[in-house]
């Protein structure tokens, strides 16, 4: 069934050429040496005044990365990128180190504004439900510029800081646990941003606290040749709760700029975490020149048992996406979810998937995805579900949807799935129609359509999740989960 | 790190040394085949970081090569054939291959059925004839190393054309007999001309005890409006390591059925790479594995639509005992011309032993917009309620798991046209069921 023209519309008004974030802002920045080397990364520990431990850690994985090579195994393809020709370090030259919003170069606040970002703390408060606050964590190219509601936070017990900061104060809590989750000697890129790494944000939640409000981080590439590598580690103490969200915008260019970010989330016994993601980079014109190379590792380990880690995104933006955000779910009873809204359009290449590895028992996963592909644009859902030996009782239930709109672009679907335990339960769907019939049978005795009756189950409980999405983009988000899902081709 | 160039294992060495010293003596064209050796030779044996062959590690697994097989001697043919049980039930034209080798003496060339033309594969190659220039159908199977392996060894076969309706099933059946492991490297060409439909039974058995290495490749180039109906089983030795290839290029309103059932190999690896050229065609291909010790069974499969209105459904079922392994690895293509395709994947796997494990991957490549297509994959266990509702009305334990099994199993065989056919079939899971202890 071809795509229906509501959805049609609605893509078509994110399309590329609709990018509402490419302005770029005037600062003036301080800069290292255009290139990688031992010396820029010595500048970059220095201008964070790190402990001697961390620039060995930096320097450590540079000399793996030497030895590594790009992968080469997603469906997704563009020129060699020349490492050497790209700025790793850029900070706003006028006072980068803020100590009060006042201290903020108003240019950068001004940009801020514009993406309606709200960093100031009484704005937030003023008329708005308590409920629905949000502490933001504002990353400018390689630095974080603000950091709002950081002193009430600490009232709860809950440190919420840039990653550069918490690295000085503590140290410890750092160096327990940066890099367990995702090893320095991951991958090519996660070797990279271990390497070059320069701000993210730092999130503790101590035992039994339920975060007082939602924390969020909003990346800002604005500099011509930089890179951002940004690192964000995540603890949930146990029996705590977190919600965290993240956005990201780039200016318009007509070159490609490089994202290689780490994510780290650790949930311990009983702890919660969800992590939401509006990726929307700069995604290039219609021609396909210049955007985001958007190369990210997100892992989630439920570490402790009954932890539970869920990551929602809504991908619109990259010219290549190449992300596949997995949750090891290690402790027993504990639970892994993703659910994934990627829209490509124009010549974007999107390769992104997730992976649920279940090594404790009774572990359950969920992974709803639905990729819409427009335009000359290619859509790859890449998953893997595994169950390891001890993995008794693991269950997953996958189901992954792609719409084509148009018949020059490409969408793709590569799962992986994998038991070695014969008491685990794994299910995957490509289709709608096999959701609960209970549930079908009940909407349509109503008086739904089949069609109506599966729009409502589905978008249920994915809107469940996304309306939790703070500011504006949430609007954004809301636009892409009404879209039908008439014309589904699995 | 796909780039680096390994060492030679080996296997791979003595692959190469025994394509040296078969490639004269060998029928046929000898360039085409030493080019076939070369693009294999460039990348060796598949090893697990080769995609297509992740979850079946050839390299790791052919640690050693069996010499290719000789012509057996009457005597030999003789005993091999007695032995030889699979679709005994059903009436068909008989063409036998033993070691690899076409035994000429048990078909009648003056009594073929009518409609039906065979010339063996070794004269064919020796004399250059014309159906040759169809050999390689399917550019994914040309590409893959155990197709290369294939051409550049393929010692014996047969080329089979088809014209009318032809009644009587032409049965394949593949013996290997010989008392020490061999390898072996078979060729059947099939022709179905516009129109024409029939029956294709392939049987593939080894002794045990012996490390064979059979390496079949069966290619058909199927025309418009027939109807061609394909039942293989492999029952192979319980050391022998089975690679086999089915290629198919079929035009338009065509109707295609395949079924391949599995009980047999230590390690088998059954490919099928489809291409679906003309409008309104219909193909199925479906797989009943059955596995158990630690035997290893690959299904891999590949069908391309290339063009309008195409349906093709495949069903793969899979169970799985003690400690074996189970790998489904399918992929649906379809090209942005093809339009209105339907298609759609399934992979269903029960792991009956505890330390059982199944691998699927079930894949869509779709750049066409107004298509239908859907996977499905699932792996588990017996439902337990169910075994519970069957035990509840007095049966045994076992009774009512076999009973569930069939079941499941059934659902991939049941469209088997060929009555003694499907009547073989159902018996082989049955007598796989009976054995589980």
């Amino acid at each position: 069934m071809p795509a229906v023209q509501e959805t049609i519309d609605q893509v078509r008004s994110i399309d590329v050429d609709q990018y509402k974030y490419g302005f770029e802002t005037e600062v003036e920045m301080e800069k290292a040496p255009k290139g990688l080397s031992e010396d820029v990364i010595r500048f970059i520990s220095a201008r964070k005044a790190e402990p001697e431990w961390m620039l060995q850690w930096r320097l450590d994985a540079y000399k793996r990365w030497l030895t590594m090579k790009e992968p080469t195994w997603a469906r997704v393809s563009y020129d060699k990128i020349d490492y050497n020709d790209i700025y790793y370090y850029a900070a706003p030259k006028k006072n980068p180190a803020p100590k009060s919003l006042d201290e903020v170069d108003p240019e950068i606040l001004k940009t801020y504004e514009k993406l309606g970002i709200p960093l100031r703390e009484q704005e937030i408060l003023a008329g708005v439900e308590p409920q629905s606050r949000v502490a933001v964590d504002a990353v400018f190219d390689s630095v974080s510029v603000a950091t709002t509601f950081k002193e009430e936070l600490k009232k709860a017990g809950v440190i919420f800081m840039p990653i550069s900061e918490a690295i000085r104060e503590y140290p410890d809590l750092v160096r327990q646990y940066l890099g367990s989750v995702v090893p320095v000697t991951d991958n090519f890129f996660a070797t990279l941003n271990s390497a070059v790494f320069t701000d993210g944000s730092f999130v503790y939640v101590p035992p039994g606290v339920r975060c007082p409000m939602e924390l969020s981080t909003y990346f800002r590439i604005n500099e011509k040749n930089t890179g951002q590598f940004e690192r964000t580690l995540i603890i949930a103490d146990k029996g705590s709760y977190v919600s965290y969200l993240e956005g990201c915008t780039a200016p318009k260019r007509d070159e490609n700029q490089l994202h290689a970010a780490v994510v780290e989330l650790i949930a311990l016994d009983d702890a919660e975490i969800k992590y939401s993601t509006v990726q929307n980079w700069y995604p290039g014109d219609a021609e396909g020149r210049g955007g985001i190379y958007n190369f990210v590792t997100k892992r989630g380990d439920c570490r402790g048992r009954n932890s539970v880690i869920t990551w929602t995104q809504v991908e619109t933006g990259s010219a290549i996406t190449w992300k596949y955000p997995s949750c090891i779910l290690r402790g027993d009873n504990s639970r892994g979810e993703f659910y994934s809204i990627a829209v490509s359009n124009g010549m974007q290449q999107v390769d992104s998937g997730t992976k649920m590895i279940h090594l404790g028992k009774n572990t359950t996963s969920r992974i709803i995805s639905k990729g819409i592909a427009a335009g000359k644009s290619d859509n790859t859902y890449r998953g893997l579900v595994s169950a390891h030996r001890k993995a008794t009782g693991a269950r997953n239930f996958t189901n992954c949807d792609s719409l084509l709109i148009g018949n020059q672009c490409g969408a793709h679907t590569v799962p992986y799935i994998e038991s070695k335990n014969a008491s685990a339960v794994f299910e995957h769907e490509a289709t709608t129609s096999k959701i609960s019939e209970d549930q079908m049978f009940y909407c349509q005795q109503r008086g739904l359509s089949e069609e109506e009756a599966t729009a409502l189950i589905v978008n249920g409980f994915v809107k469940d999740v996304l309306q939790q999405l703070p500011m504006e983009f949430a609007v954004e988000a809301q636009k892409l989960i009404s879209i039908s899902l008439e014309g589904s081709v699995g | 790190m796909a780039d680096v160039t390994l060492m030679k294992t080996p296997a791979e060495t003595a692959l190469a040394q025994a394509f040296e010293s078969a490639k004269t003596t060998l029928p046929g064209n000898a360039e085409s085949r030493a080019q076939a050796f070369e693009q294999f030779n460039l990348r060796g044996l598949p090893h697990r970081r080769v995609e297509e062959f992740k979850y079946t590690d050839l390299r790791a697994l052919l640690r050693e090569i069996a010499p290719f097989a000789g012509v057996p001697t009457a005597d030999e043919t003789k005993v091999a054939l007695q032995g030889s049980k699979a679709f005994s039930n059903v009436a068909a034209l008989q063409v036998p291959f033993v070691n690899g080798h076409f035994v000429r003496e048990a078909v009648d060339f003056h009594n073929l059925p009518e409609g039906i033309e065979l010339v063996p594969l070794r004269e064919a190659l020796a004399d250059g004839h014309e159906w040759l220039a169809h050999l390689s159908p399917v550019p994914w199977a040309s590409d893959n190393p155990v197709y290369q392996l294939n051409t550049s060894f393929m010692a014996d076969g047969v080329m089979i054309r088809v014209a009318g309706s032809v009644e009587t099933p032409v049965h394949l059946r593949f013996v290997t007999a010989a008392a020490s492991a061999v390898a072996t490297a078979t060729r059947v060409l099939v022709v179905v001309e516009e129109g024409s439909s029939f029956t294709l039974i392939e049987s593939h058995e080894s002794t045990d005890g012996a490390n064979h290495q059979p390496n079949d490749v069966v290619e058909m180039l199927v025309g418009d409006r027939t109807n061609v109906q394909h039942v293989r089983q492999n029952a192979e030795g319980d050391r022998t390591l089975a690679l086999s290839t089915l290629a198919l290029k079929i035009g338009s309103e065509a109707v295609f059925n395949s079924i391949n059932v599995v009980t047999g190999a230590a390690t088998s690896r059954h490919q099928v790479y489809a291409i679906l050229n003309g409008e309104n065609t219909n193909l199925r291909v479906n797989g009943a594995t059955m596995l158990k010790g630690t035997q290893h069974g690959d299904s891999t499969l590949v069908v391309e639509h290339n063009a309008l209105h195409c349906e093709s459904r495949e069903l793969f079922k899979t169970v799985v005992d003690d400690e074996a392994t189970g790998v489904f690895q399918g992929k649906i293509i379809v090209p942005h011309h093809a339009q209105k395709t339907d298609g759609r994947m399934m992979s269903a796997a029960l792991l009956l032993g505890e330390n059982a494990a199944m691998n699927n991957k079930p894949e869509l490549e779709i750049f066409a917009d107004d298509v239908q297509c859907a996977h499905g994959a699932t792996c588990g266990q017996l439902d337990e309620d169910l075994l519970f509702y069957l035990m509840a009305r007095g049966l045994p334990k076992k009774e009512a798991e076999s009973l569930l099994v069939q079941a499941f199993l059934g659902e991939a065989i049941e469209f088997v046209e060929n009555e003694s056919a499907r009547e073989a079939l159902v018996g082989t899971v049955e007598s796989w069921l009976k054995a589980r202890t």
